[in-house]
């Protein structure tokens, strides 16, 4: 941004910017909190690892939707093809580079793991490309409509996945470099966890900074706000929002390919699996903000993986719960997005 | 705020026009045919298979026109319908299964699952009708997907991804004879005793759904769709109608899950719960023509007879092609909800009125 | 005929053309007829009022002429160009700025953002911000705070600095001393005076007659979707029977 920062006035004694902490702190909260019901710190910490890694990984997923739910009032159910997509397309560089895959140096690894995700992005980008052409735009504005024909979406994208490669199992193998785990006394951290966690942080903060110091992140924030009055100012809003949408839907493909790793196994319903969990991440997160989608989504992974190895049989119901204590404390989720329309 | 689209005003015309009665003579003569041709089913269809497919499409006319109060004539959209088809037939089948194979269990199975799933729709739309429209279609999803794990973990309860085969009271069983010899060369068994119970209720439940969205009530539910501020602005409690026509479609659907598992005398995930039921009623729905009801029974008709005919056409076609790329796995029977789909959002842009107003000449 | 004459016979009648005006303009909002076929005309400079009851139709009008509502018959020129059909972003960047009734500030930007986003030549310019700073002082004195955060009349003020950090033809204003209190709306009344120096062409809409008639240079009351009055403001402000006929008696209440 090329504000001459000369023209501008010092900041005198400002009353200082209030933040809102109370949903941070439940992060922090919620896992401390689970620690006497595990019991062990060695297993409460591989829990939480997990969880943390699976909530980035929720995170990268969810962010694109809740922007172009924000921006344009566009819920995209088709949204989890998307992952499913850039799961599969992963395939396409994956098959190839095996062997780089398998190989033990890690230079090696890193370019394969590179390319895979270069190529599950660049797919997803196209298909989230030509999904918005034809089938978002022609039902602007038509909640229901849009939801039917996203839906509709959904299930052609998920069969030509299947027309494609088949509805078998796919299994998937972490990289060697990334396999196995690093050992702290007794607490094992797996070393794939770990790096999808600072993965995760790396796009969350690189996100966080486009959106507060770029004028493009600004105008998208102003228009989750208020579209009207972007578009008054001189902005097309319409571009702005493709460019959202096919980031988001590239987000989603590296998402997929993470998950992919994560689970070792591809189906063509996995996307479908996890966007049950994205919708309440952006729920609670309070659609439209990316910083709530963080947070929901951290909440909903350790909500998870706790609850999975205190009962497992409840761990999916204990989202929902989750969902409903969040609302019943904010009806408009952790962090509300001051909407005019 | 949403500009108002220009969509909008045809979709009001279409809403006012809409009234009880089918109002095109070419609709009711398919109207006659479907209900006749249920009606007489197992004389002028013989055969188990046929006689299935028949009290498929009578269920499915019950769950699908249910779904349609929700998503024709208030708007809103939900995924949570299989969960309550779910939970009729579930009720049904456990009672059948852990009390007796009679009436009185039937009965209590039923009432026992009517109260639960008229609880939790009244919890859901209590819960996400009030903030966002939007919501409900999310929350419903992640509710539904929960009740279906779920379902398929209390394996004590429900016989997990098994299911519960169960006995049906007696008069319904295919052992049971009610007459010696046949009516026009078809056995008088249990069999046709259920079928003619399950049509029946199909009748019944039908023409109750007929007078619900027909009542001054259904009028003040299509205000809503057609204007929520304005219905607001009126008086109308639009929240409080909302969650009301949501518990009446959910305790309709559950009556249909009960007559579900009466004639299969098994509930499982895959016959009540699974995503693919969900999409099978929002596609009948769709390309049977929202907010008609009468869209449901076509709809679940042409649906059930293409499911069988449609995948085995796509079956030869799939043979015929073998050798060539892709083209055998794009028309392989498993992909026809490929089809469906590509169907699906081909009616929603170009037949938002479905095939009921395309007879009706719109 | 000489060409150049015909030339210099349309550049004469660009000069004394107005700046924007309304021709036959029906606008429909859903199943409701609001504008009944609006003929205005906003001359090149100064302050154009436009007066009429709640429900008359001015705010539908403002949101028409910015192209957020469309048009369903009727002509919009805008410096001797249609706009009625071009898109809301580029009736703005053909040089008309829009302040809403709802002043429409993004309140989770700081008060600098928000005018970063309105500068679209991307630097805003150190004299003008100056001068903006000079017409409202607190947008200074709340640079970096989200501007959520502001009370109602220092989001106006907002609102209107964003509409003028970059110089514009035209600016639309939407009620902006609605809700404010005297001392804020006198600060306004200087601010818009300063901006009216500025060559800077303004379509008020007002409630206020007290502030429409110590800004005005013209003025058009609106009733039931049709322009019924057009004329200059000093006519209206004489003319009591015509204020009384127009306007109703609740205005006849100014002090």
């Amino acid at each position: 941004m090329n504000v001459a920062k000369a023209n501008e006035p010092a900041p005198a004694a400002l009353p200082a910017r209030k933040v809102d902490w109370a949903p941070l702190v439940l992060v922090p909260l919620l896992a401390l909190a689970a620690l006497p019901l595990v019991g062990s710190t060695a297993t409460w910490t591989t829990l939480t690892i997990a969880a943390l890694a699976m909530g980035m990984m929720i995170f990268i997923m969810a962010s694109g939707l809740t922007l172009v739910f924000g921006l344009m009032d566009v819920l995209n159910f088709g949204h989890g093809a998307f992952i499913t997509v850039g799961a599969y397309a992963g395939l396409i560089a994956a098959v190839p580079l095996a062997g780089w895959l398998a190989s033990d140096q890690l230079a090696v690894n890193a370019v394969a793991l590179i390319a895979i995700i270069l190529v599950a992005m660049a797919v997803t980008g196209l298909v989230g490309y030509a999904f918005e052409r034809l089938i978002v735009m022609p039902v602007y504005g038509q909640h229901l409509k849009q939801i039917l024909v996203t839906m509709g979406g959904l299930i052609v994208i998920q069969q030509l996945v299947i027309v494609l490669w088949g509805p078998v199992q796919i299994p998937l193998a972490v990289p060697q470099a990334l396999r196995g785990a690093f050992f702290f006394g007794d607490v094992a951290i797996e070393k794939y966890r770990l790096t999808a966690v600072v993965l995760g942080l790396m796009i969350f903060v690189a996100m966080q900074l486009v959106l507060t110091r770029t004028k493009l992140g600004l105008l998208i924030r102003a228009g989750v706000e208020n579209r009207e009055m972007v578009e008054a100012l001189g902005y097309r809003i319409r571009r702005l929002f493709v460019g959202v949408f096919v980031t988001g839907s590239m987000l989603a493909g590296l998402g997929g390919v993470m998950w992919g790793f994560y689970r070792e196994t591809l189906t063509p319903g996995m996307g479908l699996e996890v966007m049950v969990m994205i919708f309440i991440v952006v729920i609670i997160g309070g659609l439209g903000s990316v910083g709530g989608c963080f947070i929901g989504a951290l909440l909903v992974a350790l909500t998870a993986n706790y609850m999975s190895f205190l009962a497992p049989k409840l761990a999916l119901g204990s989202n929902i719960i989750l969902m409903v204590a969040i609302l019943l404390w904010r009806a408009q989720g952790l962090f509300p997005v001051a909407k005019r329309a | 705020m949403t500009a108002p689209a220009p969509a909008a005003a045809p979709a009001k015309g279409a809403a006012m026009a809409r009234s009880s009665a089918p109002r095109s003579r070419l609709l009711s003569a398919v109207l006659v045919l479907i209900f006749a041709g249920l009606a007489l089913a197992p004389f002028v269809f013989p055969g188990s298979q046929s006689l299935n497919v028949a009290a498929k499409i009578c269920y499915f006319i019950v769950l699908a026109a249910s779904f349609d109060l929700l998503l024709g004539y208030t708007g809103i959209v939900s995924f949570a319908h299989t969960m309550f088809f779910g939970i009729g037939g579930y009720g049904a089948a456990i009672s059948l299964y852990a009390l007796a194979p009679d009436w009185t269990s039937l009965a209590i199975g039923t009432l026992a699952a009517l109260v639960v799933s008229v609880l939790l729709a009244l919890l859901i739309g209590l819960f996400s009708l009030r903030v966002r429209a939007i919501f409900f279609a999310m929350i419903t999803l992640a509710v539904a997907s929960a009740f279906a794990i779920l379902a398929s973990q209390l394996g004590w309860l429900t016989g997990g991804e098994d299911g519960r085969t169960f006995r049906v009271p007696e008069l319904l069983r295919p052992g049971t004879r009610l007459m010696d010899g046949t009516l026009f060369g078809v056995q008088i068994n249990g069999r046709l005793a259920a079928y003619y119970l399950v049509y029946a209720s199909m009748v019944l439940l039908f023409v109750t759904m007929l007078r619900v969205v027909n009542s001054p009530f259904g009028s003040v539910l299509q205000a809503i769709r057609e204007n929520d501020f304005r219905a607001e602005a009126i008086g109308y409690r639009t929240v409080v109608y909302r969650v009301v026509i949501n518990c009446i479609a959910a305790a309709m659907a559950t009556l249909a899950g009960v007559l579900c598992a009466v004639w299969l005398r098994y509930t499982g995930p895959g016959t009540t719960l699974s995503f693919d039921i969900m999409l099978d009623i929002l596609l009948i729905v769709v390309i049977g023509g929202m907010g008609t009801l009468y869209g449901a029974v076509i709809g679940a008709t042409l649906f059930l007879l293409a499911e069988s005919y449609l995948q085995s056409l796509m079956g030869a076609f799939s043979a015929a092609t073998a050798g060539l790329p892709v083209l055998p796995q794009l028309f392989h029977p498993d992909r026809w909800l490929l089809w469906l789909g590509v169907l699906f959002i081909l009616s929603v842009y170009f037949f938002p009125s479905g095939i009921v107003g395309r007879l009706r000449g719109r | 005929m000489p060409e150049a004459a015909s030339g210099s016979a349309a550049a004469a009648g660009a000069i004394c053309a107005p700046l924007l005006a309304l021709a036959g303009v029906h606008t429909h909002i859903g199943p409701y007829h609001i504008l009944h076929g609006v003929d205005l005309a906003v001359p090149r400079g100064g302050l154009t009022v436009l007066l009429g009851r709640n429900g008359a139709g001015k705010t539908t009008a403002l949101r028409t002429i910015m192209g957020l509502w469309r048009a369903s018959a009727g002509r919009i020129d805008f410096d001797g160009r249609p706009i009625a059909a071009l898109p809301t972003s580029d009736i703005a960047r053909a040089g008309i700025a829009y302040v809403p009734e709802t002043m429409g500030i993004f309140s989770d930007l700081t008060v600098r953002e928000n005018l970063v986003l309105a500068a679209r030549q991307g630097a805003m310019d150190a004299d003008r911000l100056r001068w903006l700073f000079g017409l409202f002082p607190a947008i200074e004195r709340f640079w970096q705070l989200p501007a959520g955060t502001l009370s109602g009349g220092q989001k106006q003020m907002l609102s209107i600095a964003r509409a003028i950090i970059e110089p514009r033809q035209l600016i639309l204003v939407d009620e902006p001393t609605k809700g404010l209190a005297p001392a804020i709306i006198a600060n306004m009344v200087a601010a818009f005076r300063e901006l009216k120096a500025t060559d800077t062409t303004i379509l008020l809409v007002e409630q206020n007659f007290l502030v429409a008639r110590a800004l005005g240079d013209n003025v058009a009351v609106m009733e039931d979707g049709r322009i019924v009055h057009a004329g200059a403001m000093a006519e209206l402000a004489e003319d009591r029977s015509l204020q009384q006929r127009l306007l109703g008696l609740s205005l006849d209440m100014h002090q």
